[in-house]
C-alpha cells in the first residue's frame, strides 16, 4: 500500500526474533531522507579465543564446537582440520567421508530448521511455526521427516545433532557400523520425496523484489561444489589459499558492535548459500541443478532474499551427495579411522563451509601441544557489514516507493532472517 | 489434555538466552516429531529463537547461558519475578560451563586479546543460581532432548522430577559398551551424573563431566584409575577442569 512519500518512519525491532542470538534494527527516515538506519549486534561476548589459550590440542575441537550449538559440526572440523594441517596429518579415507557426510548432515539440519521455522512464518504472515503445525500440518510434517533424517545423519556421523564428539585429531573415533548405514541409506530414501515437496512448497512464494550487487565470497570450487578446505575465492576475482584467509577477510571493529566486521575488494561482501550457489553453480550436483533450473534460479543472484532458495537448492546437493557417499562407505573395505601423529610447535588454518557461510579456525601451538593463539572468523561477522548496506539500500528504496512503516520494519526483518545470522557466533 | 480423565493444566512457557551458544534452545526445538504433543503439554508464549510472538505472562522459563553482564542480571532478576518456576537450562546457565575457561585469565587481558583498544561490556562469568535461585537445573552440554521432554511430563502432572543420581558408567554398563578407559580413553563417566545414555563413551570419545557430579562421586578412586591407565596430572586437570563442573574442584585436591 502506497502513502504519502513524506510519511516519517520510526523502527526500532529489539533482539529481532527467529534468528540465532542478538541483534537489533533501527532505522528513522525523516523528510524521505534516511537519517538512521543501523544494525546491532549486542550479543555479549565470550572470549574464545582466550578461552583456547593454554587448552591441549584434544580439547580444542571440543571448545570449538561450543561456539556454536547449530553449526557445532563445522566449528569442531574447522578446529581438528586447522590442528591436524599445522601438524601435517592426512587423514584417512574413511574418515574423511564421514566428516564431510557429518558436515552435510548439519547443512540439511540448519537449512531445514532455518526454511521452515525461521521463515516459512513470514512467507505464511505468522509469529512463529506454532500456528503452523494447525493451519499447515502437511508443511510441518515435510519439515519433520527432513529433520529427523539429518538429526539421524548426525547422530551417526557426529555423534549427536549438536557438539559432536567423534572428530578427533587424525580422523574419527570410530567406523559407522554396516547396519547403521544401510538403515540410513533406507531412511534417507525415504525422505528424499519429502525433500521434493518442500520444493512444491516453495516454488511459488513471492520474496521481496530487491537487488543489490555485492561481492560473493566461498571457497572456490575446480568442477565441485566444496565444503571442507581448499581455495578461498571471491566473485570479484579475488583468489587466494588457506593459510591467507585474512588476506580475505581484514576485520574490523565497529562501535554498535561486539562482533567484528569483515571487508575485502568493497565496502562488504557475503557469505553463505548464495555465495556458494553463485561462485560454484558448476559444480552442484546434477540433481540439485534440475532444481535450481525449476525454481528458475541461474547464478548470478544479487536479491539477497534469495539466500533462501540457495539454501533449498543445497538440501538437494547435500542429500543427493550423502546418498551417493553412504552407498561407497557401505562397500568400502577400509577401516582405518585415524592416522597416528606427533605433537610438535606449529601453525594451522582450516576453511571450512559452515551452513551460513565460510568458516575460518587459527591455532598456534607450542611444542607441548598446547594452543598458545587462536584466531576463528565467522561467517555471520562477514556478513554483518553486507547485511548493513543492503539494509540502507531496502529501506532508502522501500521510502522511495512511499510503503508503510510496518512493511519495511517487515521486509528489514526478513532480510536479516535470510542471511540466517548466527549471531551468538559471530561474537563468541 | 486430560490424563486418566483428570484434566491437566496447561503451564505457560518462556524460553531466555544469555551468554552462551543457543545449542540448549536449540534441542528444545529440535525432535521435531514430538513437538505437537509438547505443543499440546505446554503453552509457549515467549521463545525468541523460533517466534516473533510475545504473549506475555508464563508459570515456567527456561533460562539458558551463563549470566556476565549488570544487563543480564537484570534481566534475570525480572525473569525471576515473574516464573513460578525456573529452570536453569544447560551447562552454561547450571555450571558456568565453559565460558568458565575465561576466568584462567583476567577479564582485561580477554578484552585486549580479542577487541584490542575497543570497549566491551562483560564481566564475571556467573551460574544462574550465583544470581537468582534456581527451582531445577536441567544438565547437560548440550541438554538432552528426551531429559527435556521428561522433564516437561513431570512438571505437567505435578511430580517432583527426580534426576539420576548414579553416574554414567551406570548407564554404560546397561548399553554393554567396552570400558573406553581400556582403549586408553580418559573418562569421567565414574564422576559425573548420568542421564545422556553415555553418549560421549557410546562413541568412543570418554565423558568430560557437563552434567556435573554424580552422587557420592569417590574422587580418590577416579584419580587412583586414571593415574593406572597413565593419564598425565595436567591431562586429568585439564579434564575435569573443563565444564567448570566439578567446582571447589573436589578432584583438583586430590591430585596435588
Amino acid at each position: 500500500m502506497k502513502v504519502a512519500v513524506n510519511q516519517p518512519v520510526q523502527i526500532e525491532v529489539e533482539h529481532i526474533a527467529r534468528v540465532e542470538g542478538h541483534g537489533n534494527i533501527k532505522i528513522r527516515v525523516e523528510d524521505g531522507q534516511l537519517i538512521e538506519c543501523s544494525w546491532e549486534v549486542v550479543e555479549t561476548p565470550r572470549f574464545f579465543e582466550k578461552m583456547f589459550q593454554g587448552l591441549s590440542i584434544e580439547a580444542a575441537p571440543l571448545l570449538a564446537a561450543r561456539v556454536c550449538g547449530i553449526c557445532s559440526i563445522s566449528h569442531a572440523l574447522a578446529s581438528v582440520r586447522a590442528i591436524e594441517r599445522g601438524l601435517g596429518v592426512e587423514i584417512p579415507a574413511m574418515a574423511k567421508s564421514v566428516r564431510l557426510l557429518a558436515k552435510h548432515a548439519e547443512t540439511l539440519q540448519s537449512h531445514a530448521l532455518h526454511l521452515f521455522f525461521l521463515v516459512a512464518p513470514d512467507l505464511l504472515g505468522v509469529g512463529s511455526v506454532i500456528p503452523l503445525m494447525k493451519t499447515h500440518p502437511e508443511l510441518i510434517e515435510i519439515a519433520t521427516r527432513i529433520k529427523r533424517y539429518a538429526n539421524e545423519a548426525s547422530d551417526l556421523f557426529a555423534g549427536r545433532t549438536s557438539h559432536p564428539m567423534v572428530f578427533k585429531i587424525g580422523g574419527t573415533t570410530q567406523r559407522p557400523r554396516k547396519s547403521q548405514l544401510l538403515s540410513l541409506r533406507e531412511d534417507l530414501a525415504e525422505t528424499a520425496p519429502y525433500l521434493w515437496d518442500a520444493l512444491e512448497a516453495f516454488k511459488d512464494i513471492n520474496l521481496p523484489d530487491f537487488e543489490r550487487e555485492t561481492e560473493y565470497v566461498s571457497l572456490g570450487g575446480n568442477g565441485d561444489y566444496p565444503f571442507i578446505g581448499g581455495d578461498l575465492v571471491s566473485s570479484d576475482g579475488v583468489r587466494k589459499s588457506e593459510d591467507e584467509y585474512r588476506a580475505m577477510t581484514n576485520e574490523y571493529m565497529v562501535d554498535h558492535s561486539t562482533s567484528k566486521f569483515a571487508k575485502l575488494s568493497r565496502a562488504s561482501f557475503a557469505v553463505g548459500a548464495l555465495s556458494r550457489f553463485n561462485n560454484n553453480f558448476e559444480g552442484l550436483h546434477p540433481i540439485a541443478k534440475e532444481v535450481a533450473q525449476e525454481l528458475g534460479l541461474q547464478s548470478r543472484i544479487d536479491n539477497p532474499y534469495f539466500h533462501n532458495l540457495a539454501q533449498l537448492v543445497e538440501c538437494f546437493h547435500v542429500l543427493y551427495e550423502s546418498k551417493e557417499l553412504i552407498d561407497e562407505l557401505i562397500d568400502s573395505p577400509d577401516y582405518e579411522v585415524a592416522t597416528a601423529y606427533e605433537i610438535r610447535a606449529c601453525e594451522g588454518v582450516s576453511a571450512i563451509e559452515a551452513p551460513r557461510g565460510i568458516l575460518y579456525h587459527y591455532y598456534q601451538i607450542n611444542k607441548q601441544g598446547l594452543i598458545e593463539r587462536a584466531d576463528c572468523v565467522i561467517p555471520t561477522g562477514q556478513n554483518h557489514a553486507n547485511i548493513q548496506h543492503d539494509l540502507e539500500a531496502l529501506v532508502t528504496q522501500m521510502t522511495a516507493e512511499g510503503r508503510e512503516e510496518s512493511e519495511i520494519s517487515l521486509s528489514a526483518q526478513m532480510l536479516v532472517r535470510a542471511y540466517d545470522p548466527c549471531i551468538s557466533c559471530s561474537v563468541h | 489434555m486430560k490424563y486418566l480423565g483428570i484434566e491437566l493444566p496447561k503451564p505457560k512457557v518462556a524460553v531466555f538466552g544469555f551468554t552462551g551458544c543457543e545449542g540448549c534452545q536449540l534441542q528444545l526445538a529440535n525432535n521435531e516429531q514430538n513437538l505437537k504433543d509438547l505443543f499440546e503439554l505446554v503453552e509457549v508464549v515467549d521463545f525468541r529463537l523460533i517466534s516473533s510472538d510475545k504473549l506475555g505472562g508464563y508459570d515456567i522459563a527456561f533460562v539458558e547461558g551463563s549470566i556476565t553482564t549488570d544487563s543480564d542480571v537484570e534481566a534475570l532478576k525480572a525473569i525471576r519475578a515473574q516464573a513460578k518456576l525456573l529452570v536453569a537450562t544447560g551447562a552454561c546457565a547450571c555450571l558456568g560451563g565453559v565460558n568458565n575457561l575465561r576466568e584462567r585469565f583476567p577479564l582485561p587481558d580477554a578484552v585486549a586479546e580479542v577487541y584490542g583498544e575497543h570497549k566491551i561490556e562483560s564481566g564475571q562469568v556467573r551460574r544462574v543460581a550465583d544470581v537468582v535461585p534456581a527451582d531445577i537445573e536441567l544438565p547437560g552440554c548440550p541438554i538432552s532432548k528426551l531429559e527435556f521432554e521428561w522433564l516437561v511430563r513431570q512438571l505437567v502432572m505435578g511430580v517432583e522430577p527426580q534426576f539420576p543420581r548414579y553416574p554414567v558408567c551406570v548407564e554404560c554398563k546397561q548399553r554393554i559398551n567396552t570400558c573406553v578407559m581400556d582403549m586408553g580413553i580418559l573418562c569421567l563417566g565414574p564422576i559425573t551424573r548420568a542421564g545422556c545414555n553415555a553418549v560421549c563413551p557410546r562413541n568412543r570419545a570418554g565423558c568430560w563431566g557437563c552434567r556435573g557430579p554424580s552422587e557420592e562421586a569417590n574422587y580418590e578412586s577416579l584419580v587412583e584409575i586414571l593415574r593406572e591407565h597413565g593419564f598425565s596430572e595436567a591431562h586429568i586437570a585439564e579434564r575435569v577442569s573443563f565444564f567448570n563442573a566439578f567446582s571447589g574442584n573436589q578432584v583438583l585436591p586430590v591430585l596435588e
